[in-house]
């Protein structure tokens, strides 16, 4: 999971963002395409301070190259440059759910942040898997992550009905 | 993770504060609304305001007003400034909490409050704010 900072409210349509200083670019929020898997890149290690770029060429033969219904890669472009992303897709009866919509990165340029793109982000991908027939959206992440976390309460969620567990395997 | 009267108050104080940071609001309100002991709230509002949360506001129509930020400030913020979350000095421990079966029982609380102080860190004043807007739509 990536990096978002809390978002204004979001509506529809384009939306200016102030990166600090001068005239704010207008974002849109479009599917990815191969020309952005660089930013994506450069902006997730940016955030994690991990290149992880066979990872990241995974993510778009998976969801990005083959547009699928249930499967999501979006990212939010001003003036011509990826500023964030957000990936996610409909599972259906995973952890005996019935289907549902994970979103599993979200990732804003930390100087495109607090302007409201990490909501407009997820708008459109929870947009999306409405399209696509579900009317729950779940995420997970480490509960160390309070920014992120406290951005997806900004949004109206809240904690669901599963509970992660894990053990460590040893040797 | 047990919150202790104080704790509540201050979390019942700022939410009201921070739904209108213009307004002034008197102990006396605060108490009456929440059923407390004005005297009991005048300190938790003055440790609020020691903390820069609120200030308080002289003469007619004074009282206390919000001056945090609603969009930063979590619960967990709030609570920190009355609870204290470090290990029990080693007398107030109780004797079965170092039997393996005190010890197992620990492992299984802290792992609840884990989960609460992560909760309570992740949700903004603002967060709060929205939450209490659609209880009373409810």
């Amino acid at each position: 999971m990536g990096s978002a900072r809390r978002a204004r409210k979001a509506s529809g349509g384009k939306r200016r963002v102030d990166a600090g200083g001068g005239p704010a670019p207008t974002v849109c929020i479009r599917p990815v395409r191969r020309g952005d898997l660089d930013p994506i890149i450069t902006l997730d290690a940016t955030v994690t301070g991990i290149e992880k770029r066979g990872y990241w060429r995974s993510v778009y033969q998976r969801y990005g190259a083959t547009p699928e219904a249930g499967r999501q890669f979006l990212v939010a472009e001003a003036d011509g440059r990826v500023v964030g992303f957000v990936i996610g897709e409909v599972r259906d009866w995973e952890f005996g759910s019935p289907p549902c919509g994970w979103v599993f990165a979200i990732d804003v340029e930390p100087a495109a942040r607090e302007a409201g793109v990490g909501t407009r982000l997820l708008v459109a991908i929870c947009a999306a898997f409405r399209r696509a027939g579900v009317r729950t959206v779940r995420t997970m992440l480490s509960r160390d992550n309070t920014l992120v976390l406290s951005f997806f309460r900004s949004q109206g969620m809240m904690a669901g009905p599963f509970i992660p567990l894990e053990m460590e395997l040893g040797r | 993770m047990k919150l202790q009267k104080n704790t509540s108050l201050a979390l019942y104080s700022v939410l009201e504060f921070a739904a209108d940071a213009t307004r002034h609001i008197s102990a006396a309100e605060i108490a009456q609304k929440y059923g407390v002991s004005p005297h009991h709230l005048a300190k938790v509002l003055s440790e609020l305001a020691r903390a820069g949360v609120v200030e308080s506001v002289r003469g007619v129509g004074g009282g206390y007003r919000f001056t945090g930020n609603p969009r930063r400030l979590t619960l967990m913020d709030v609570i920190r400034m009355f609870e204290d979350f470090g290990l029990p000095e080693p007398g107030r421990r109780e004797p079965g909490e170092r039997t393996p079966v005190g010890r197992a029982l620990g492992v299984v609380l802290s792992e609840i409050d884990e989960m609460a102080k992560a909760t309570m860190s992740s949700i903004t004043l603002a967060t709060m704010l929205r939450l209490i807007a659609r209880q009373r739509k409810a």
